[in-house]
């Protein structure tokens, strides 16, 4: 199996050290061609508007889209943003992939970033294992609606904050920069079983 | 000690900004084509490194309302520059909500003894480097990135190449140190213990490592991520050019592509004139920047 980590722009080395905690290797990703090769991808956190630039640019953005119909992805912070239907503050373009309305930096600037602690929905521990989640939110979005097929697997004080949508997966927060890998867990197992 | 959660908080910001490139800006107008540009941050302030050169006087904070016009104008970070030593400016952009404080030397310093505490303060610090030694006091001090000093202003990437070098070679020798010897070595770098022995463990900083001051082209931006930066800062390099939209474009797609020679060809053509830049081999030490902080 190979996952490939958008490395255009954020802390992509964070998800290649997280995968490689669990055992799996990593391709870092930033021209179309190598997304055939891949089963997986993962946007990382970083600058949504930086991505979404590059994408565009290096054209990248519609067989991100094509990819994004038949293989997993998962998007952590500005990863989330780009995966969604709908941004707001402002508005941008995004792949759609996860039918939620997400808006960018909403919790205000970095002196409003935070480590929490959460525990997450009973379903997400079932899936993985049980116990309280790490949250490092650093100018998070917010997702402020799910529609359709998303279901809510985390929230913070009723905003959802990790969602998936059939294969995709999306967190408002940073799992790769925690300890803590039942998110990548999680991933993974989308990824082998598609 | 030194790496607690608040710290990595204030880290992981500087973790977002990796591969991308952050923009001096002095006004609103500037601060969207950077944005527009691709740009991962912007950096505001009154006057350009080029500009404080040739102008002179006293280099202090920017106005407050030209900071907050950025920050009303673009939704990417936006940091501002306090003076070296200059704890009450910092407060007074910590209140202003900005998203990173460069303790800069850039500006005329303030304290010509003492850095700021960085600590205490929830928002982050970077702060410039020459050498291995400066960069790990900084970090003692809670500077949550670093970027090499080079030297500001002047378009010449000589210096920025000289700090980055020195770091890189300054972290390797450690790694192959054995435990007994880097008590002697924390000496001679005039730094803490804990910071010596995390890059003897790592090879690497315990925070992002950045590069600035001279890097105005496209190909400089690669050069220095090539040597270890693991993003950009682009002063005058970028609004002191010909056509800034298009050279901004151009080193935000060096900075990502550092390692992709026909990339990095496409960015560096039809750019317009670079600025036109100082040689720092024919400036006085009192000329430089980058002298200024221990």
């Amino acid at each position: 199996m190979q996952i490939g980590v958008f490395a255009l722009q954020g802390d992509f080395e964070k998800h290649g050290r997280a995968l490689r905690r669990l055992g799996v290797d990593t391709v870092y990703v930033n021209s179309a061609w190598q997304l055939s090769t891949l089963d997986a991808v993962i946007l990382p956190g970083g600058e949504s508007s930086t991505m979404l630039k590059l994408l565009d640019l290096e054209g990248l953005f519609e067989p991100l889209k094509q990819f994004a119909a038949e293989k997993p992805i998962f998007g952590t912070c500005a990863g989330s943003i780009l995966l969604a239907t709908e941004v707001t503050s402002p508005s941008q373009r995004s792949l759609g992939a996860i039918d939620m309305t997400v808006e960018r930096n909403a919790y205000g600037r970095q002196v409003d970033s935070s480590i929490r602690t959460i525990l997450p929905e009973k379903e997400f521990e079932n899936r993985t294992r049980p116990g309280e989640l790490e949250i490092v939110f650093i100018r998070a979005p917010i997702i402020r609606e799910v529609r359709g097929g998303a279901r809510v697997l985390a929230s913070l004080e009723g905003d959802p904050i990790l969602v998936e949508q059939g294969r995709h997966l999306v967190a408002t927060f940073h799992p790769e920069m925690t300890e803590d890998t039942r998110a990548h867990e999680l991933f993974l197992r989308k990824a082998r079983e598609k | 000690m030194y790496l607690d959660n608040d710290f990595r908080l204030k880290a992981g910001l500087a973790e977002m900004l990796k591969g991308g490139v952050i923009m001096d800006v002095t006004n609103a107008e500037q601060a969207k084509i950077a944005e527009d540009a691709g740009a991962t941050s912007v950096m505001a302030l009154e006057r350009v490194p080029a500009d404080i050169r040739k102008e002179g006087g006293v280099a202090r904070m920017a106005s407050i309302s030209k900071i907050r016009e950025i920050m009303e104008t673009v939704h990417i970070p936006v940091m501002a520059k306090a003076r070296i030593g200059h704890f009450m400016e910092a407060k007074v952009l910590e209140a202003l909500k900005v998203d990173y404080i460069d303790e800069s030397e850039v500006l005329t310093p303030a304290d010509e003894e003492n850095h700021i505490d960085k600590r205490p303060f929830r928002v982050p610090f970077v702060c410039g480097a020459r050498n291995l030694g400066e960069a790990l006091r900084r970090i003692a001090e809670g500077a949550a990135m670093i970027r090499t000093k080079g030297e500001a202003g002047s378009g010449d990437i000589v210096e920025a190449v000289r700090h980055m070098r020195t770091i890189q070679k300054e972290m390797k020798q450690l790694t192959v140190m054995g435990r007994d010897e880097l008590p002697t070595a924390a000496k001679n770098l005039q730094a803490p213990l804990e910071l010596v022995q995390y890059v003897a463990e790592h090879g690497k900083l315990p925070v992002p490592n950045f590069s600035a001051g001279g890097i105005a082209t496209p190909a400089d931006a690669s050069l220095v991520m090539q040597l270890g930066a693991e993003a950009v800062f682009v002063g005058s390099g970028i609004f002191k050019s010909e056509d800034p939209a298009r050279r901004a474009r151009a080193v935000v797609k060096a900075a990502t592509y550092y390692n992709d020679p026909e990339k990095l060809l496409e960015a560096c053509e039809e750019l317009g004139e670079a600025m036109r830049g100082i040689n720092t081999a024919q400036l006085e030490e009192k000329e430089l920047l980058q002298t200024r902080g221990w």
